[in-house]
């Protein structure tokens, strides 16, 4: 979920810059030295696996993933964030600097959301770890959708239906995401749970 | 395939110091983004284009690129005439196209364009390595800079490893569309990116250790700023300078 160059007005791209210098600022200083290769090599995993397209019905979506980024890496999803938005900037031109700030809290702060509120419902792991994952999913695209737009209607008024529309069309990415975090969660809990939340 | 298209080339612009380039490239999207009026806008996509050429990049991969950029736009110009409440202008069978929704349309096509194509021309005509020094000798957080160089260090391998897990899974005749049995084979297949990954960070950073690495990530790229740097960086932040004054003290 990306908003263009261009389009937010001044006022919405200074606050989102803002929001995102204070959030990477207290990522980064969460994040030790030693973690920082680790911290680099997942979310480059995360930067390539936001590439895979899945099917949806007729059309196809790619991968948001800022839930579960944000389960595995907590506070660090900030910095790590505005980083591969950086990348996908100056490699593919999605997003860009003026909007860099806004794109990463519509990403980041859902992220590091889902981790506070549904980290610890993850970690206990059984059915309730299964509906933790999934609102995690679900949330984190959400609550990002909802940033897209009222980022949009923060900037005109009369951008409220094209904002609507954008988050309408999310509804059924929620749910894929959803359905996915679970499995993928799962799956983890299985392969590497020492990479789950709460067992460090 | 993730690929540095502009990265490499000859050009005055490449031949600028990455430093100047980062803080021009900055500047200029910053007026751009704040100004709102056609005739500034205009000179900006024109500065603009007059910059790509000046870096020689190729015209039909950057056409490319702007077309992916203006899918936005193009959404905007289909959805925001119709739902603004302005003056009406036309009528589409029951729809009513308001002369102001049509105005900020053009405005954000003429911004978004205009950036972009700045943006190409000052940030992705150097290799991420080369952005990443700039950053670091332009004082920005060492562990930023050094998050950003490892992260595009390891882009390139994870994707070799996520091309190895969808050619497994091909080669297992698995073909995707709407089902359970997809997404969980996508699931598993990122899941298992991650497991990767998180070894990888693991070796990488032991690696780092045994190299003596102990929290601090040295940039040795020195960057000479030259006269050439000088003059031209002086130029670009002086027209940079006018569009500001054009835009919002004439």
């Amino acid at each position: 979920m990306h908003i263009s160059e261009g389009v937010l007005s001044g006022p919405v791209l200074a606050a989102g810059a803002a929001v995102a210098v204070a959030g990477t600022a207290y990522g980064l200083k969460k994040l030790d030295f030693e973690k920082i290769p680790r911290a680099a090599v997942l979310s480059a995993g995360f930067f390539v696996a936001s590439l895979v397209h899945v099917p949806i019905g007729v059309s196809s979506a790619h991968l948001i993933l800022n839930g579960i980024l944000g389960l595995l890496l907590g506070w660090t999803a900030f910095p790590a964030i505005a980083v591969a938005l950086m990348l996908q900037a100056v490699l593919f031109q999605f997003g860009g600097i003026t909007t860099l700030g806004v794109n990463t809290v519509v990403m980041a702060a859902p992220a590091v959301f889902c981790y506070l509120v549904f980290g610890k419902i993850v970690a206990k792991g059984g059915p309730m770890g299964m509906a933790g994952a999934f609102a995690c999913g679900f949330f984190s695209v959400l609550l990002s959708g909802v940033l897209v737009a009222l980022a949009l209607f923060l900037t005109e008024e009369n951008f409220f239906e094209a904002a609507a529309a954008v988050l309408g069309a999310h509804v059924v990415i929620m749910i894929a995401e959803g359905v996915f975090s679970v499995i993928c969660i799962e799956f983890l809990r299985k392969v590497q749970p020492g990479m789950l939340p709460g067992a460090q | 395939m993730i690929a540095e298209t502009f990265a490499f080339g000859e050009s005055p612009v490449h031949r600028l110091d990455p430093r100047v380039r980062v803080i021009v490239g900055t500047l200029f999207a910053v007026v751009a983004a704040l100004a709102d009026r056609f005739d500034v806008l205009g000179a900006a996509l024109g500065l603009a284009v007059l910059m790509t050429f000046a870096a020689r990049l190729h015209p039909l991969a950057v056409l490319k690129r702007l077309a992916l950029v203006n899918g936005l736009v193009l959404f905007l110009w289909v959805v925001l005439p119709f739902t603004y409440n302005g003056t009406p202008w036309f009528y589409l069978g029951p729809l009513v196209a308001a002369k102001e929704g049509i105005r900020l349309c053009a405005i954000i096509t003429l911004k978004s364009n205009a950036i972009v194509l700045w943006s190409i021309v000052f940030f992705s005509t150097m290799p991420v390595a080369t952005l990443g020094h700039a950053m670091n000798r332009l004082k920005m957080p060492v562990k930023l800079t050094a998050l950003l160089l490892l992260t595009y260090r390891y882009i390139f391998v994870l994707e070799a490893e996520l091309n190895q897990l969808v050619r497994a899974a091909r080669i297992r005749s698995f073909s995707p569309g709407t089902n359970l049995h997809t997404y969980r084979t996508y699931a598993y297949l990122v899941g298992m990116l991650m497991v990767r990954a998180a070894d990888r960070g693991e070796r990488v950073h032991q690696a780092m250790v045994c190299r003596g690495f102990s929290g601090k990530f040295y940039c040795l790229d020195e960057m000479e700023f030259t006269f050439r740097d000088a003059a031209w960086g002086g130029f670009l932040a002086l027209v940079i300078f006018f569009l500001a004054i054009w835009q919002w003290a004439l």
